[in-house]
């Protein structure tokens, strides 16, 4: 008869599969164990290694150039027509190209480059269409430098350059080195001085710190560093009042907002010293 | 001594443990059989807290997952023989049982029958330090106990303080607190053969188990076929095992005597093997289907089939009356009673208020024993079974498993036993020092 009773080995193996943590390494940790070491193995062998990187590229590069995922045509939006030729200009994609190779960021990186460009949008539409939708910077301003002249929008940032003042005699100048960084400011004090909007000839900027406003007849109004407006306004309602600015003054002085200063023109003073002399001679006599 | 405080300590410790884990295997090394139950403990019993019920003597806590039972080999009047064989018996049942609960077991609990276990009474006095009594007082009372003189080559298997006495007022369950000034104290002291222990413990420590506890087979077989008012107005349990019967008196929810007689179902299957001429398979099956102890009219009728496979065509078709077969029976069994009945004599049976006596074990099971024991023992009679407990299946519901119920009740509410107190400062080293100190102070 055969022995009833389990060999020492197989009584201590049946107790260790009754032993919960040895079931659950055997469930769960000795298949990932298998399965990796069959992996690490494979993967020890350096031309399997890149048969399969290569075997993996060539199926992505299938995948990638699908019909379904090719762009044709880049579709330039909103923008004028200059503008369009430098975003083609700039990308020089050459389509027909897979959308995997597309980097959007990096297109809208490069559009928004342009000076002319405010913001972007890049999108891929459907039909192999990469739409570039465009918000352009409006020119506010003309700046005169050394250079040429410069049309910035209303922030300061350069729109383009333009060849000469009357080509866009509607915008305002800005004079002075440094005045592109004050446009917000320069434009402003040009809404303010709107009364005296046709006299007014340009704003010019001293030491990249405060504004003279130039009017005809080579008048100036000297404005203070800080709070210009408050300056620009009591000139404003001097010249309201009085009529100052038809007088004849060569700059009025606001640097200091405390203690403003008229500067007459040569003739004014030499009225004002005949009118003076007259005067001491009248009580001389 | 210590070093028995030591193990006794340790296994407590272990079976501690394991009942925190939640498993815990019950092993009853028999003559015949090797039974083994595995117990799961819940710390959620399921059961309301109410009026009527109580802990129920701490069954409600655990559950029997696994039971099994194989049969003994290498054992004899039992002990173990041969080891190779009783590992080999102890792995198969260990094995059945695990595989039925579906869990791994570390601890186990052992129960032997064999080692020709001996009772000793012991009774110490010691006066109290101070008027109420504490820890140390019991400590030193259990101390003062004079151990007699129980041989070399034994060992304590139980020690168990079974009454206190302060100052006139005897039998005491618990005197700490209690106000007096001489604290009396009896102790029940059952000890076993040590190389029958060792040997045991040789047999688990090989099947990789670690060992929780040990018991005496007699001991737990009343523990659960005893019912608790016997178990408390006085009573003596007999489990008539297959190389031994146990024999275990109680009183007072006490064991106060444990005895082992050497003669079981074993020889009354070798009695009729010999008689018959038969094999001892054979034998045992002609016992266990057609053994009884008391004859009648009609069991000379009844013919039994004898057989057997020697080709003498004679030989093979022998045919005994179930009489001739009682014959046979009855006097091993009475030999057997009788010498329970001496047993009983002499450890005073008769001076227990309730003489009470539990027939239990698989002889318990032989038809007409309870007529047969009687007129040997006396009135008061009865064939007990083991306690129902929880999850137990129905094969091992048996009066041959009192033993291994028994068990259970013994890992879920063991007795205190002697270890289980305090140690009496002056055997402790650490104290010593404390006493120094206390003695140069009384003294400058």
């Amino acid at each position: 008869m055969r022995d009833p009773a389990p060999s020492r080995l197989a009584y201590r193996m049946n107790r260790l599969m009754l032993t919960p943590r040895f079931r659950t390494f055997l469930r769960y940790g000795l298949p990932v164990l298998i399965v990796a070491s069959i992996g690490a193995f494979w993967a020890s062998d350096t031309d399997r290694r890149e048969d399969a990187s290569d075997r993996i590229a060539e199926l992505r590069r299938q995948i990638q150039e699908r019909p379904e995922f090719m762009v044709r045509m880049m579709a330039v939006e909103d923008v004028t027509e200059t503008v369009a030729v430098d975003i083609r200009s700039i990308l020089a994609i050459d389509f027909p190209q897979s959308s995997f190779d597309l980097d959007l960021d990096a297109i809208r990186a490069a559009v928004e480059t342009l000076d002319a460009v405010e913001s972007a949008a890049v999108q891929i539409r459907g039909g192999g269409v990469l739409s570039i939708d465009v918000t352009e910077r409006v020119p506010a301003i003309i700046w005169r430098e050394a250079e040429g002249l410069s049309l910035l929008d209303r922030d300061g940032h350069r729109v383009s350059t333009v060849a000469m003042r009357s080509d866009r005699s509607d915008l305002p100048l800005i004079v002075g080195q440094g005045a592109h960084d004050a446009v917000p400011e320069a434009l402003n004090l040009i809404a303010l001085s709107a009364p005296i909007a046709p006299r007014l000839r340009g704003l010019l900027r001293v030491g990249e710190r405060r504004w003279d406003l130039v009017l005809d007849r080579d008048q100036r109004i000297q404005l203070p560093e800080s709070d210009p407006t408050t300056a620009l306004k009591k000139v404003i309602a001097l010249d309201g009042a009085q009529d100052l600015l038809a007088r004849d003054i060569a700059a009025i002085d606001f640097r200091n907002p405390r203690r403003p200063v008229l500067r007459l023109t040569t003739g004014a003073i030499d009225a004002m010293t005949d009118i003076e002399l007259t005067e001491t001679r009248d009580t001389l006599r | 001594m210590t070093d028995l405080y030591e193990s006794q300590r340790a296994m407590r410790a272990m079976r501690r443990a394991a009942m925190q884990r939640g498993v815990i295997a019950l092993l009853d090394v028999g003559t015949s059989k090797i039974a083994c139950l595995i117990l799961r403990f819940d710390s959620a019993t399921g059961l309301p807290e109410g009026e009527g019920i109580g802990a129920m003597a701490g069954q409600s806590r655990f559950r029997v997952i696994g039971a099994a039972t194989t049969r003994s080999r290498g054992v004899e009047l039992g002990e173990s023989c041969a080891i190779q064989e009783t590992e080999r018996a102890i792995r198969t049942a260990v094995q059945a049982a695990q595989k039925m609960a579906n869990v791994r077991v570390d601890h186990v609990i052992a129960c032997l029958s064999g080692g020709q276990p001996r009772s000793y009474g012991l009774a110490g006095t010691v006066l109290v330090d101070g008027d109420v009594v504490d820890e140390q007082d019991v400590a030193r009372a259990l101390a003062s106990c004079d151990v007699p003189d129980y041989g070399l080559e034994r060992d304590i298997l139980h020690a168990q303080p079974v009454n206190f006495a302060l100052d006139h007022r005897s039998g005491l369950t618990d005197p700490r607190g209690q106000i007096g000034q001489r604290l009396a104290c009896d102790m029940h002291m059952l000890t076993v053969d040590t190389s029958v222990l060792q040997n045991l413990i040789y047999c688990l420590k090989r099947c990789d188990l670690e060992l929780a506890g040990l018991a005496s087979s007699a001991y737990m077989s009343g523990m659960s076929a005893l019912v608790e008012d016997e178990q408390e107005l006085g009573s003596a349990c007999i489990d008539l095992g297959g190389g031994t019967t146990g024999l275990s008196i109680f009183i007072k929810k006490h064991m106060i005597y444990a005895d082992s007689i050497r003669m079981g179902g074993e020889h009354i299957t070798q009695d009729i093997s010999k008689g018959l001429q038969v094999s001892t398979a054979v034998a045992e099956r002609m016992k266990t289907f057609h053994g009884g102890v008391v004859a009648t009219g009609m069991d000379d009728r009844e013919l039994i089939e004898i057989g057997g496979e020697t080709g003498d065509w004679e030989h093979d078709r022998r045919t005994v009356s179930r009489a001739e077969l009682i014959g046979i029976m009855r006097p091993r069994v009475e030999e057997i009673l009788e010498e329970v009945r001496e047993r009983l004599d002499a450890a005073g049976f008769e001076h227990l208020p309730s003489q009470q006596i539990v027939l239990t074990g698989g002889g318990s099971q032989i038809p007409g024993l309870d007529r047969l024991a009687p007129k040997i023992l006396g009135q008061g009679i009865r064939i007990g079974r083991p306690l129902r407990v929880q999850g137990l299946p129905q094969a091992v519901t048996g009066a041959a498993f009192a033993s291994a119920v028994g068990l259970s009740l013994f890992a879920s509410h063991p007795q205190d036993e002697w270890w289980d107190f305090e140690m009496p400062t002056d055997r402790n080293a650490h104290r010593s020092f404390k006493r120094a100190v206390r003695w140069f102070r009384d003294n400058w």
